[in-house]
Parts: structure tokens; C-alpha cells; sequence
């Protein structure tokens, strides 16, 4: 028989170090199935970075693709401030992430594996640095190479880290037909998060059929979740896809009677607290207008203004805009500015209303990447939730909870002459 | 070459300056936001009416930036 993990299991041994390669070989069974790719196709796993992409597609994709030379590129960016599941992970299971990129290279016959992780994580940078060193010299093993990229939220957007490992420019790609492939110098490339290709080593090491033994059946598997707001401390948990997001709530000590969740990340949605009974995975959340996302929660508590936290975001997410493309550069300020006038009132409310949501409906879609798309979906989502506190707004009426404590975690805003576009 | 029987507008928004020629030279296909950027639909236009493929290519020539181009889509469809 076959030693597995139970859950926790990306996770699974964790303690307060990464383990050692063979601590690591000791705690997930130095097992390996036999037909990878046919594993992969049958577990169903779909990509933990945010767009949730089936992972056998993408693998598909790029075993389609003729080229002397592949990579696999690691994407541990984590650009979300308040998503902590990449660190977390690397932190704890170095080598999982790693054992999964080696699979990804073997399917799509890769033999180089370029592991990014943002430089302003020097103690997970050091984790990897180890881990790969840890691993050098082992027969038939790919090439590691450690990248560092520096830290902004698009940088983790897969064609502007692609962009960085060619030119050092953290900044998107236009790619106007998709799926397409992306190429580092000329080798074809698959970009894959750093938390997927974990899963990715524990379907190689377990199979398909003990993959799909937690989750459901069209979100198969367990998922890492970063809680923060209304919460006794942020966590990192993971948790089976379709659990309920009541009991993860409860999992971390959350506030049981919150207003809203903030759902995806920065670029996600609100989910009315009405829902918390939904379970937390795609197929449930999509309809409701949220999503699984970055992995991100955000509770927020009843007596807090969702329309003065939502700017806040807005606010950050417009400098964080690489200003490439002017829906998004012009847009996403006016935006906030929309808000701002909204959240502090103002007599002419009701139009300022109207304005941003006209602009929301004009910059969905128009940029290279998907920037503007989020933040337009968090501004039209929060409308939707807090409808009825955004009346009191446009009836000029005062907001004490605008000015009180935050409860999503926003970055300091950089400005521009301290921004460096290396 | 094969006659286009519908199209599809494209800008590069990372190329696009926001000149707003194109909605000067094709203003039945290229709309302009409050920014000066174009707005142009995702759905196929056809050429039935030549003219409007005779507008798209000078948008195309008149872009300062070589933003725009045209895609030749598939199945041609009503507009």
C-alpha cells in the first residue's frame, strides 16, 4: 500500500522550517505514478494563481509546441498584499513546489525550471536558494535558476514576469489572441503557480484518484486560503474546495457575524454575508458574482463602510496601474476619485454615482491584462453589496464608519518618483 | 487574396497614445472615451457596405502609433 497525506495537504508536515529534501522525501513517500499526464487530465486541477485555469490544458498546450528548448517558469510572485498562501507554502513545503515544477518540465519536456519569488521576501528567497541547492547534482534533474524579481502587483501578471526574465521589465504583454504560448528568449514557456505546481507534485506523487478524494467534483482537491480582517490573526489555512465559508470562518476565529467578505483578492469581489453558506469553489461562487481568485478573504464586520474600504483598494490598485495602456492609466484613478467624492459626500452624489458606473462599464476589457477587468469587477461588486449603504452616500447623508479602522490591509501608496521600473 | 467578408477592429492599447484619429476617420466604428481612447466593438463587422472596410483600413493608415489592425474573422455575421 501506498503512504499518502491526509489534510492538510500541501502543507502536510509543516512546521516551523521548510523541510529538508529528505525530510521531505520521508513525509510525501518517494512514490510517482506512472502516466503523469493522464493523471494530471483526471485529477482536474485547475490553477491556483487567480484565473483558475485548467493545469492539463495549459500542459496540453505546451506539449503541442515543437521547440529544442522548453521552460517551466515557477510564478511565487504573490503580487495580492493581503495574500500570504505562496511564502506560506515555500516556507513550509519548498520541495512540493519544486517536485511538481520537475513533473511539469517532464510532461512538456522542459529542461530548465525558472523559479521567481519577489526580492522583497529575502527569508522565502533563502528557502528556495536552499532548496535548490539542496537538490544540485541529482541525476536527470532540470535546471533550477532562482529569479528575484522585484515586488508590484502586476509583476506576478504571467506575461509581465515572462517580460522580466527577458527584458527586466515587470510589465504586461499584449496578448490579443489566448490561449497562446509565451516564450522566454526563444524557448516556449508555461507559466505556473507556485501553489498549483505543489498540487502538481502531490498528483504526481499520489495520483488522480486521491486527489479527487477532497473537494467537488468540478473543483477537485484542497486550496490554500489567506483570512484577514475581522479575525483573531490573518491565517493561511487549507482548506477542501466546497467547504463552506462559514466553517472556514470559523476555522480562524472570525467575526460570525460579519457584513461582507471580500472574495479573489484585490482584483476579486464582495460576496454579501447572506452567503455564507455558499461553498467556498467556483462553480458556487461565479454565479454569485465572487470567485476562489488568489485565494484571498477579507472579512469585513457590520458596523464598517464597504464603499470606504473599496476605495482605499481602488486608490492603490490605480498607482499600481503600469500605465501602459490609457483605459487603465486615466481610468482607474477616476475611479477612486469617484469613490473619494462618494465616501466623503457631496451634493452632487447622485451624478458622481451615475459617472463611475458609466466608466466601470467603458474600462472593462480594455487593457492588455486583466488589471482594469478586476478592479472594475471589486468597484461594480461592492455597488451591488452595500447597494443600500451607497444610497445613504448618494443622499449625502454622513458615514462615521468611513473614517474608523480599515479592515482590508492596504499597502502605503508609493508614488511615482519613488517607483522603480527596473 | 481572399475578399474579407467580416472583420474585426483591433487596437494594441500598450501602442495606443489616444490620438483619437481613428474615430475621426472611422467614427462608425470607433467610439472615444472621456481619456480620447478608443472604443471599438469585439464584435465582427461585415463588409457588405465596402465602405465601412475602406473606413477601418484608413484608421489603420492614420493611426500615429500603428496600433490598429484588421482581423479577418471567420463567419461572416449581421451587424
Amino acid at each position: 500500500m501506498t503512504m499518502t497525506v491526509s489534510l492538510p495537504r500541501v502543507l502536510h508536515a509543516a512546521s516551523g522550517q521548510p523541510l529538508s529534501l529528505r525530510e521531505h522525501e520521508y513525509a510525501f513517500a518517494a512514490t510517482h505514478v506512472d502516466d503523469l499526464f493522464g493523471e494530471l487530465v483526471a485529477s482536474g486541477l485547475a490553477g491556483r494563481g487567480g484565473a483558475g485555469f485548467m493545469t492539463a490544458r495549459k500542459v496540453e498546450l505546451l506539449r503541442g509546441v515543437r521547440a529544442r528548448h522548453k521552460v517551466v517558469v515557477v510564478n511565487a510572485m504573490e503580487g495580492e498584499p493581503i495574500g500570504h498562501k505562496d511564502r506560506t507554502l515555500l516556507s513550509a513545503n519548498p520541495h512540493l513546489v519544486l517536485d511538481g515544477a520537475e513533473y511539469v518540465a517532464t510532461m512538456i519536456g522542459a529542461r530548465q525550471i525558472d523559479v521567481c519569488v519577489s526580492r522583497s521576501d529575502p527569508t522565502v528567497v533563502r528557502h528556495v536558494q536552499d532548496a535548490i541547492g539542496e537538490r544540485e547534482g541529482r541525476r536527470g534533474s532540470p535546471a533550477f535558476v532562482l529569479h528575484t524579481p522585484p515586488w508590484r502587483y502586476v509583476a506576478g501578471e504571467e506575461s509581465a514576469l515572462v517580460h522580466w526574465l527577458n527584458d527586466n521589465e515587470t510589465m504586461p504583454q499584449y496578448r490579443p489572441n489566448r490561449p497562446n504560448v509565451l516564450h522566454v528568449g526563444r524557448a516556449p514557456a508555461l507559466v505556473v503557480n507556485a501553489e498549483t505546481s505543489a498540487h502538481v507534485g502531490l498528483i504526481g506523487h499520489f495520483g488522480a484518484e486521491w486527489f479527487r478524494e477532497v473537494g467537488t467534483s468540478a473543483s477537485p482537491g484542497s486550496t490554500l486560503v489567506s483570512v484577514s480582517g475581522a479575525v483573531v490573526r490573518p491565517t493561511v489555512l487549507e482548506v477542501p474546495l466546497g467547504m463552506t465559508l462559514r466553517t472556514i470562518l470559523r476555522e480562524v476565529g472570525a467575526d460570525p457575524g460579519p457584513q461582507a467578505i471580500l472574495t479573489g483578492g484585490y482584483g476579486g469581489a464582495w460576496l454579501s454575508a447572506e452567503h455564507l453558506d455558499a461553498a467556498y469553489c467556483d462553480e458556487v461562487l461565479r454565479p454569485l458574482g465572487a470567485a476562489v481568485g488568489a485565494g484571498v478573504l477579507v472579512v469585513l464586520p457590520m458596523d464598517a463602510c464597504g464603499l470606504a474600504e473599496t476605495r482605499r483598494v481602488v486608490a492603490w490598485m490605480a498607482n499600481e496601474s503600469s500605465r501602459q495602456c490609457g483605459p487603465c492609466a486615466f481610468g482607474l484613478p477616476a475611479l477612486a476619485e469617484d469613490l473619494g467624492t462618494l465616501v466623503r459626500g457631496s451634493r452632487d452624489a447622485r451624478a458622481v454615482l451615475r459617472r463611475l458606473t458609466e466608466r466601470c462599464a467603458v474600462i472593462d476589457g480594455r487593457g492588455a491584462c486583466r488589471h482594469p477587468d478586476g478592479v472594475v469587477r471589486l468597484v461594480e461588486s461592492a455597488l451591488r453589496v452595500f447597494a443600500d449603504h451607497v444610497e445613504d452616500h448618494a443622499n449625502g447623508s454622513t458615514c462615521s464608519a468611513a473614517s474608523s479602522r480599515h479592515w482590508v490591509a492596504v499597502p502605503e501608496i508609493e508614488h511615482e518618483s519613488q517607483l522603480v521600473w527596473e | 487574396m481572399r475578399k474579407i467578408e467580416s472583420f474585426v477592429l483591433k487596437v494594441n492599447p500598450i501602442l495606443c497614445d489616444g490620438f483619437a484619429h481613428c474615430h475621426e476617420l472611422a467614427p462608425e466604428l470607433v467610439n472615444i472615451d472621456e481619456w480620447g481612447y478608443p472604443i471599438i466593438s469585439d464584435q465582427p463587422t461585415s463588409t457588405s457596405d465596402r465602405s465601412i472596410l475602406e473606413s477601418a483600413r484608413l484608421a489603420v493608415r492614420g493611426c500615429p502609433r500603428q496600433a490598429l489592425r484588421i482581423e479577418r474573422t471567420e463567419a461572416p455575421t449581421r451587424r
